[in-house]
């Protein structure tokens, strides 16, 4: 436990070290949340279908937590390149415990990233439907934030330059997060789109985070939740396995 | 070449990557507390050698033994009985020179009690107590490698491995660390075990010196013992004479090699 700590510990304080990083966080998710709340906000009320910013905050939230979460891989790049990977590799501590607290100090500081717009959603007018599940909603982003950063974990083990780190983060992260619903209700849209939805883990973080928090469900929270700790698994699984491999 | 109770026992390892023979044959043993040095040039199998016997690297045959430890049976106890400073830096410079050293402890499972005293004594050895509350990325090159070497010694390890400490360090700075190193050994009473380009430093540091080309160990010995076997006056001499006077291309560091050597490496 004890390295697990210290890694985890390490990621913290190299998070609260960089401000550029804490406001680089923050500046995305703002934009997405004034221009889309307050842009397409008014044609979705006329649409009939309520507050957009209020739909719109839960997944933007989501949106922080993988965007950061997946920031960790690039972490592991770092330090291959600025030689500190080597440290832990010659280490007499087990690849899991070295993968396990870096990635669960990735998955927190994703987490408070999550945290800090929901703050700025709150200066926006936003509230939650029942303020008493705000830790529920804080414990679904951690689940999505320990799979992404396993995940992340996995590409940063075996790919050898930022700029193939970040095709393959664009590749797989904007398809994850634009086919979710975290922008738009997956009611309405086309079967196709609903059904590349329903094989999208991201959609059931979303939907769990806006259950939780304003109380609109596509999939129903316990099937949210099931499919999130098979995907969290899985992800710690794929990490470690992944990790095992890693070349300093 | 062998010697009383050794600490590192090398015995007939050979390491191929492909086709490519690194490291072919090679035997020796170094004893307790003592300086060893392995030199050779740019692709020799010296940088091999060390990543085998730190356990970054597995042999494709033959034995490597450190403080009793098979390094490929039991990985584990082997990695806790070295402490290592690479070519290349390899601190977080985002952390104090401190936390640096707390960090290792963890990794290393140094016991709580007695971490902090530790620390104290080592950083005020390598004169960076004043200065452990700095960030790493504000230090100087040599005093990197100083926290490097405090670093490494931090678990009471009984080898020290210096990959070529020194590179790119000023004439005072490599002096000074040399000190530290010698100083360090015989206050810890620790084996060290360095490679080294600069010829001056492994004759004025160890007390034997192996030196390697073409993956084949050439000779083994004390600066007298190997001037006197090469009929020559100083330990250049002798050095050139065992090797040659040709400039080496690198060949097991290159990008391409090293892609097989990650490939082939064994994992945890």
């Amino acid at each position: 436990m004890r390295v697990i700590y210290i890694l985890w510990l390490r990621q913290i304080k190299r998070f609260f070290r960089a401000k550029s990083r804490i406001f680089g966080a923050i500046g995305q998710p703002l934009l997405f949340l004034v221009a889309l709340g307050y842009g397409i906000g008014s044609i979705y009320a006329k649409a009939g279908q309520g507050n957009y910013l209020e739909f719109l905050v839960p997944g933007i939230m989501a949106q922080t937590v993988l965007f950061s979460a997946m920031f960790y891989g690039a972490m592991i790049m770092f330090d291959r390149q600025f030689g500190f990977l080597k440290e832990t590799l010659v280490a007499p501590v087990s690849r899991l415990k070295i993968m396990l607290g870096g990635a669960l100090g990735g998955a927190t500081t994703a987490v408070i990233q999550g945290l800090l717009v929901l703050i700025i959603s709150l200066a926006l007018g936003f509230r939650p439907e029942h303020w008493a599940l705000v830790p529920v909603a804080i414990a679904i982003l951690s689940l999505l934030a320990i799979a992404i950063a396993c995940f992340s974990s996995a590409i940063g083990s075996f790919v050898q330059d930022m700029q193939g780190f970040q095709a393959i983060n664009q590749l797989l992260v904007f398809p994850l997060y634009f086919l979710s619903g975290a922008l738009y209700p997956l009611d309405h849209v086309p079967t196709w789109l609903r059904i590349v939805a329903e094989f999208n883990p991201m959609s059931y973080a979303v939907d769990a985070m806006r259950d939780t928090l304003i109380g609109q469900t596509h999939f129903g929270l316990i099937k949210d939740l099931i499919v999130l700790f098979i995907v969290v698994i899985a992800m710690i699984s794929f990490g470690a396995y992944r990790f095992r491999h890693i070349e300093a | 070449m062998s010697v009383k109770k050794p600490v590192i026992k090398v015995t007939n390892v050979t390491k191929e990557f492909g086709k490519f023979t690194a490291v072919s044959d090679v035997s020796f043993s170094v004893a307790k507390g003592e300086l060893f040095a392995l030199l050779g040039p740019n692709g020799a199998g010296k940088s091999t050698t060390i990543k085998m016997l730190t356990t970054l690297l597995q042999p494709t045959s033959g034995s490597l033994e450190l403080a009793g430890h098979n390094v490929v049976e039991d990985s584990d106890a082997a990695r806790r009985s070295f402490g290592i400073v690479f070519q290349d830096p390899s601190l977080d410079s985002e952390m104090t020179a401190y936390e640096n050293m707390e960090l290792h402890a963890a990794l290393y499972g140094v016991a709580k009690k007695g971490v902090a005293k530790r620390i104290q004594t080592l950083l005020t050895l390598v004169e960076l107590w004043d200065r452990r509350k700095t960030q790493v990325k504000n230090f100087s090159g040599g005093m990197k490698r100083r926290l490097e070497i405090a670093r490494g010694l931090l678990h009471y390890p009984h080898v020290l491995f210096l990959d070529e400490p020194t590179l790119g360090l000023d004439t005072q700075t490599r002096n000074l660390l040399w000190d530290y190193v010698k100083k360090l050994s015989h206050e810890e009473g620790m084996t060290v075990f360095f490679t080294t380009h600069y010829l001056e430093e492994a004759e004025a540091v160890a007390d034997r010196i192996a030196i390697i080309d073409h993956g084949k160990l050439v000779a083994l010995g004390t600066t007298k013992q190997l001037t006197t076997e090469t009929k020559t006056k100083t330990l250049e001499q002798a050095y050139l004479a065992l090797t040659g006077k040709t400039v080496r291309d690198e060949q097991v560091d290159s990008h391409e090699n090293w892609r097989s050597i990650r490939r082939s490496r064994a994992m945890r």
